[in-house]
């Protein structure tokens, strides 16, 4: 840690930022394959929209979490093969604070994207349109959760062949508190309950998460430095 | 250059084993201020193992003691610039070590490299040298003693290189040290120190 | 303290001591086992809601407790390997992971069975039954990182992070299955308690727990020496020590 660090990450969350703005057709991706994924259900289980409002929280959360999966196996692929984690190891700030600038900017780039766009899903799915706001709180926490386990994830794997579906594989397990979280969540304001307890814990989630984070992102990063 | 200098850099009884298979053992080497090393070898001799267990990238497997300075330059294989972003932003936004980044200062550096007219280009529509001459031009602002480089003569016209060439030694005549590894023999003359790692290979 | 995690992390102590430990553990582990499944399984009371079926618990609990053990285990030789960096943690971490993820196969298996005649399907989203299943996929993770690497030193460390941000995480996975479940099945389907235990079906079920926790112990220590000889094949001790 230097006295500069903080300021070397807000300098490494812009050029993140703006190497996504510079690349945005990745973000309508993302969401384009979230709406592709929402239209493939009801034509699985059949158009009744009963049984669409029933499912529509849970089919919400695992399309979520599917997406939030696959972006973030990008995360640290880019800086890997050009060369700027190295640069980033060596310049002797943490390496678990430099990885988080760019977590919280892919963040903002994927998460706040999809919590944006989340009302016209929902209503696709007849969600409840009470549940709509509890659904959007929960997935600006939910994504957050996402996005920092998706970066240890990438973090492991990066230097590996085909660390996509590996990254997949490592981290579906211990995502699953942040898909009960989420479909409670939903699912009880949707039949009018107070869904606050589900957001607070999932917020306890992402604040460990954002603790102990940038500890085994930094520590996978070096491993993956090592090959 | 006297003989009581503090080194730079000291290695102890290095040695480098990658996945159980030991590379290299017994390196000792002391590099002062002023020294100018090249890291010889054949292929697979370990010349960028032992480069980035200096720089501290490689930690598993390598045993000894290796004193380094707090802060050092660093460049691999790939430069680590962004092809979205142009030669300006790259620099400035930097994840790198002590460098500088004001404006004036990448500028000046980006015209001594001869990209004055590319600053505005993002880098991925430049030539391959020339994206590795924006790498480059932050050993012009660097604030480091000591340069760590891997192959920094690939891909680099003649030119370029008698660029290159000259920003090394003009490094260490004010006091820094430069290790570089490379197959081609450069005009550094007497100046130049080589490890030939095939005499360190392990057994 | 210092000086025994030194020893067992030297690779020719450790592979002597493996050596010593397996030839006294594997008869004790043999004896316990069958010492316990035949009382648990021929001389135990049956139960009186599920008849003789309730006997696969003999093999079930044991292996779901020392599958969930294992995690441990092999979170805390990542730690050491990760804080210690001690060599013998990593060899440590590779062998339990495939042991860890068999036993926890096979008390899904086991529950699978026992869930047709008590539930009557083979497979029933119990809480309990899901969070085994959660932890396999965990096992599952480190073994596939740990492939997927090709230098099994860094694969190691790898793994220690992956294995140590699981162990934080299982308590919250487990919790929150528990809830998921209560939420979602009002607490109809309950079948024994473990605490209403008797005492004659709890002593058989103890002893073969401790047997499967010695299984556990011989097959990992002869994973580890199977690793060794291995990695190790030129090595004059190892040489000596086979001999």
């Amino acid at each position: 840690m230097r006295p500069d660090s903080l300021g070397f990450c807000r300098q490494l969350f812009v050029r993140h930022l703006r190497c996504g703005v510079r690349r945005v057709e990745e973000v309508f991706n993302s969401l384009v394959f979230f709406l592709m994924v929402v239209t493939l259900f009801p034509l699985g289980i059949g158009p009744d929209s009963n049984t669409l409002r029933e499912l529509s929280p849970g089919i919400f959360w695992v399309v979520a979490l599917l997406s939030a999966l696959s972006v973030s196996g990008r995360l640290f692929s880019a800086d890997f093969e050009d060369g700027s984690l190295e640069q980033l190891a060596v310049s002797g700030h943490p390496l678990g604070l430099c990885a988080m600038a760019e977590v919280l900017a892919h963040w903002v780039l994927s998460g706040l994207t999809l919590v944006v766009a989340a009302p016209v899903f929902a209503l696709m799915l007849n969600m409840v349109p009470a549940a709509i706001p509890t659904l959007m709180l929960s997935l600006v926490l939910g994504t957050l959760c996402l996005s920092l386990l998706g970066g240890i994830g990438a973090a492991l794997t990066v230097g590996v062949r085909r660390g996509a579906l590996l990254l997949s594989l490592v981290m579906i397990p211990l995502t699953v508190p942040v898909l009960i979280f989420g479909t409670s969540a939903v699912g009880e304001a949707a039949i009018g309950y107070d869904p606050s307890r589900w957001i607070a814990l999932m917020g306890a989630f992402a604040a460990m998460g954002l603790l102990l984070a940038p500890l085994a992102i930094g520590a996978g990063l070096r491993i993956s430095l090592e090959q | 250059m006297t003989g009581v200098e503090t080194p730079l850099l000291s290695l102890r009884e290095v040695a480098v084993t990658r996945g159980y298979r030991a590379l290299l053992a017994g390196i000792n080497l002391d590099i002062k201020p002023g020294e100018l090393w090249q890291l010889t070898g054949p292929n697979g001799s370990g010349k960028t193992s032992l480069l980035r267990a200096i720089a501290g990238l490689i930690r598993v497997g390598v045993s000894g003691t290796i004193d380094r300075p707090e802060t050092l330059l660093f460049q691999g294989h790939a430069p680590g610039i962004k092809g979205l972003l142009t030669p300006l932003e790259n620099l400035q936004s930097h994840p790198g070590g002590l460098i500088e980044v004001e404006s004036d200062r990448v500028r000046e550096a980006l015209a001594a490299v001869g990209l004055l007219r590319c600053l505005d280009t993002p880098v991925m529509r430049l030539s391959a040298g020339q994206q590795r001459r924006v790498g480059l031009a932050r050993l012009w602002l660097s604030r480091s003693s000591l340069w760590l480089l891997d192959e920094p003569f690939t891909a680099i016209d003649r030119q370029g290189t008698t660029l290159l060439e000259d920003k090394l030694r003009s490094h260490c005549e004010r006091g820094g040290a430069v290790v570089f590894t490379s197959h081609q023999d450069g005009k550094f003359g007497a100046n130049l120190n080589q490890l030939e790692l095939a005499d360190y290979a392990a057994r | 303290m210092w000086k025994i995690i030194h020893k067992f992390g030297s690779p020719p102590w450790f592979f002597r001591f493996a050596t010593k430990a397996v030839q006294w553990l594997l008869p004790l582990m043999l004896i316990a086992l069958a010492v316990g499944c035949v009382w648990g399984l021929l001389y135990a009371p049956p139960d009186f809601r599920q008849g003789n079926s309730y006997r696969i618990i003999f093999i079930h609990v044991p292996a779901a407790v020392v599958a969930l053990a294992g995690y441990y285990v092999m979170a805390f030789a990542g730690l050491v390997s990760l804080v210690w960096k001690i060599k013998m943690a990593d060899v440590a971490m590779r062998a339990v992971a495939p042991v860890g993820a068999a036993l926890t196969f096979v008390a899904l298996v086991t529950g699978a069975i026992w869930g047709k005649p008590t539930w009557g399907a083979w497979w029933v989203w119990d809480a309990r039954i899901t969070s085994m299943l959660i932890l396999l996929f965990l096992y599952v993770g480190v073994v596939a990182l740990f492939e997927a690497y090709e230098n099994p030193e860094v694969a190691a460390k790898a793994c220690a992070v992956l294995s140590l941000v699981g162990t934080v995480n299982i308590p919250i996975i487990y919790k929150s299955v528990d809830w998921w479940y209560s939420l979602h099945q009002p607490a109809s389907i309950k079948f024994t308690g473990e605490s209403a235990i008797d005492a004659s079906m709890l002593y058989p079920l103890l002893v073969n727990i401790g047997a499967f926790y010695l299984l556990f112990a011989v097959v990992v220590m002869m994973n580890m020496r199977a690793t060794l000889l291995e990695t190790h094949t030129n090595a004059a001790w190892l040489r000596e020590a086979v001999d």
